[in-house]
């Protein structure tokens, strides 16, 4: 009896898990299939069946220059996030182990910064960065989306340094280890998944970030948000383009999150493993 | 040579003193059991001792030499984590290797030492084994292995059996004495359980909000208590504290009485008592009844003792065996 009723819930929370994962998927899978549908067949309604078509892939290359999106959200997207950790390592860290009666504080007042809508702070940060001659330069960017996740990549980091218990230190330090060797055999190893899950989710949430992205740049530093973006506009809506164009963009970061998907989910469900 | 010398030692945490000031003398090659309940500082002293905390005042020597202010992996100590501190990321083989490593031996060295610790410990199958996938009581061997193959002059366990189930806690609790045994090295214990420290202790420190109440041998502590404190922790089930009149009659505030240095009759006896829980554990039966003035007592019996629930039952204690306390909880 028990067993059957419980065979017949798993299967529920199968099917259910499922339907969730394909309504959450299905916008992505329709940019796909669209992709490969002429434009006639795009607008011509809801059909899960494209003809198969790459017109829509070479008019997107004939258009403009790929890997030149693709190259810029490379060097943005890495360079943030190493630019980010090199911060946050360290400041991470000094919280994680040697707290003191303000690091709750501290820690609240960065996320916070993550409260306030971007476009309150559009008009300085534009200001500031025309003033500076960062406009449409990579370096602008770069600093941009570090300093924009830095208080995320903080707070993954100090939940990670916060789960490697203090006596395994201690009993390094017991064992002889210098504090070099702490570092070296210890502490590193420790820490090296922790700080791969948060580079690969700063990865993906930079390459994803469209807001400063897309405002901060008109072509040298252009990343693929501002090819997407550059296709949704002038002359009416081409889908098939849009969709190719899409596809082309996030196909990367897809892809590097399919190869990365246990850190990824280790990074993502942090704090709950042990 | 592990001969522990605290002089004077106090610790406190910004404003919160956790120890007002120690004087130990711990002796090379005694088992010594640092004994009190929860948060009375028996951690934090040990600590003190291994150089993971610094002294707020007083100083530490280890064999005549003044280690205060020294490192700690330079006072030649191990210490057998609560939580084990195994690392997570080697294997059983590196976990036990790894004191000898930072020591600089070389491979060969490390090899045997590490396989006759594993030996000793019965780790010899598990050496390639993370310690994610063994046991608790596997676990808290290999810390105790990584312990000794440093050969220090002094292991520190920290609560060591307390992550363990209560038959496998007996099991590590003699393999620890055995081991102690074969070793003679000087081992500092620190445990909340009197138990382990009547059964294991060469010495026992009963500590109570980070003072020395009483050092002595076990069975020191449990004949002459030296205050009720002392009296009413060493010792299961509990001396019988008995205040009032009861008390006066033998010229004290407080006479103590164990469970077992009480006389039990169905006919006469000092104190008359109506019989309420009984706990037979075969062997014994521990009886908790009400004694009128004098109070609650539990009182252990012989284990066929047949008597019930609300029965009348009369209790005498042995004359010699009555404890008595002062005003101020001293023995008298
Ligand atoms: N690092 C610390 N900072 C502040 N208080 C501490 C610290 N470590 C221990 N304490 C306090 O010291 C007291 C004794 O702790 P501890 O030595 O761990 O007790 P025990 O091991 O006997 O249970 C406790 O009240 C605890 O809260
Ligand atoms: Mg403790």
């Amino acid at each position: 009896m028990a067993r059957a009723v419980s065979t017949r819930r798993k299967i529920g929370f199968t099917v259910a898990a499922w339907v969730v994962a394909l309504l959450i998927f299905f916008p992505i899978l329709y940019t796909i299939i669209t992709s490969f549908k002429s434009e006639t067949e795009a607008i011509a309604g809801f059909s899960l069946v494209p003809s198969g078509t790459l017109e829509s892939y070479a008019e997107v290359q004939a258009q403009s220059n790929y890997f030149k999106f693709f190259l810029n959200s490379v060097v943005i997207a890495v360079g943030s996030t190493i630019l980010a950790l090199l911060i946050a390592i360290p400041a991470a860290w000094s919280m994680a182990f040697s707290p003191t009666k303000r690091t709750k504080d501290i820690l609240m007042w960065m996320l916070s910064t993550k409260m306030m809508p971007a476009v309150a702070v559009l008009v300085p940060i534009y200001l500031i960065f025309r003033d500076a001659n960062l406009l449409d330069t990579r370096i602008g960017l770069t600093v941009m989306l570090m300093l924009i996740n830095l208080p995320i990549v903080v707070w993954m980091l100090y939940t990670y340094f916060r789960e490697i218990p203090g006596e395994i230190l201690e009993a390094a330090r017991m064992d002889g280890a210098t504090l070099w060797g702490e570092i070296v055999h210890v502490l590193t190893p420790m820490a090296v998944p922790g700080i791969a899950s948060t580079m690969l989710l700063n990865i993906i949430l930079a390459w994803n970030e469209a807001f400063w992205t897309i405002r901060l740049t008109t072509t040298n530093a252009a990343p693929l948000t501002a090819f997407i973006a550059s296709f949704s506009s002038p002359q009416g809506l081409f889908w098939a383009k849009l969709s190719a164009a899409s596809t082309l963009a996030i196909a990367p970061i897809l892809i590097m999150g399919w190869f990365s998907q246990r850190q990824l989910v280790r990074g993502l469900t942090f704090g709950a493993v042990k | 040579m592990g001969n522990i010398t605290l002089k004077k030692v106090s610790k406190s945490f910004g404003a919160t003193t956790i120890i007002p000031e120690i004087d130990l003398q711990i002796e090379d090659g005694e088992f010594v059991v640092f004994v009190g309940p929860s948060g009375c500082g028996k951690s934090t002293l040990l600590r003190l001792i291994a150089g993971l905390e610094d002294t707020s005042g007083g100083s530490i020597s280890i064999d005549g030499r003044d280690v205060t202010g020294e490192a700690p992996a330079k006072r030649r100590l191990a210490m057998v984590f609560q939580s084990y501190a195994l690392y997570p990321h080697m294997t059983v083989y590196k976990n036990i290797a790894f004191p000898l490593k930072m020591a600089g031996e070389d491979a060969a060295v490390i090899d045997k030492k590490v396989k006759d610790a594993a030996r000793v410990l019965n780790l010899t199958n598990y050496l390639e084994r993370r310690p994610g996938q063994l046991s608790g009581g596997q676990r808290q061997r290999v810390a105790i292995g990584r312990a000794i193959v440093r050969q220090p002059s002094a292991f520190l366990f920290d609560e060591p059996l307390s992550n363990l189930d209560a038959a496998l806690r007996g099991t590590m609790r003699l393999e620890i004495s055995e081991l102690h045994h074969q070793l003679k090295t000087t081992m500092i214990y620190v445990t909340h359980d009197q138990v382990e420290a009547m059964t294991m202790a060469d010495k026992i420190v009963v500590l109570n909000a980070g003072n020395i109440e009483q050092v002595g041998s076990p069975m020191e502590l449990y004949k002459t208590p030296k205050n009720l404190f002392v009296a009413g922790f060493i010792g299961s089930p509990k001396m019988n504290l008995i205040n009032g009149t009861a008390a006066a009659k033998h010229g004290a505030t407080t006479i103590g009485v164990r469970p077992e240095h009480l006389g039990i009759s169905t006919t006469s006896g000092e104190w008359k008592a109506t019989v309420g829980v009984a706990e037979h554990l075969g062997s014994d039966t521990f009886l908790h009844v009400q004694a009128g003035d004098v109070g609650t007592l539990t009182v252990r019996a012989d284990g066929e003792l047949g008597v019930r629930h609300g029965e009348t039952v009369y209790l005498t204690p042995s004359p010699n065996k009555i404890h008595r306390f002062g005003a101020d909880g001293r023995a008298m």
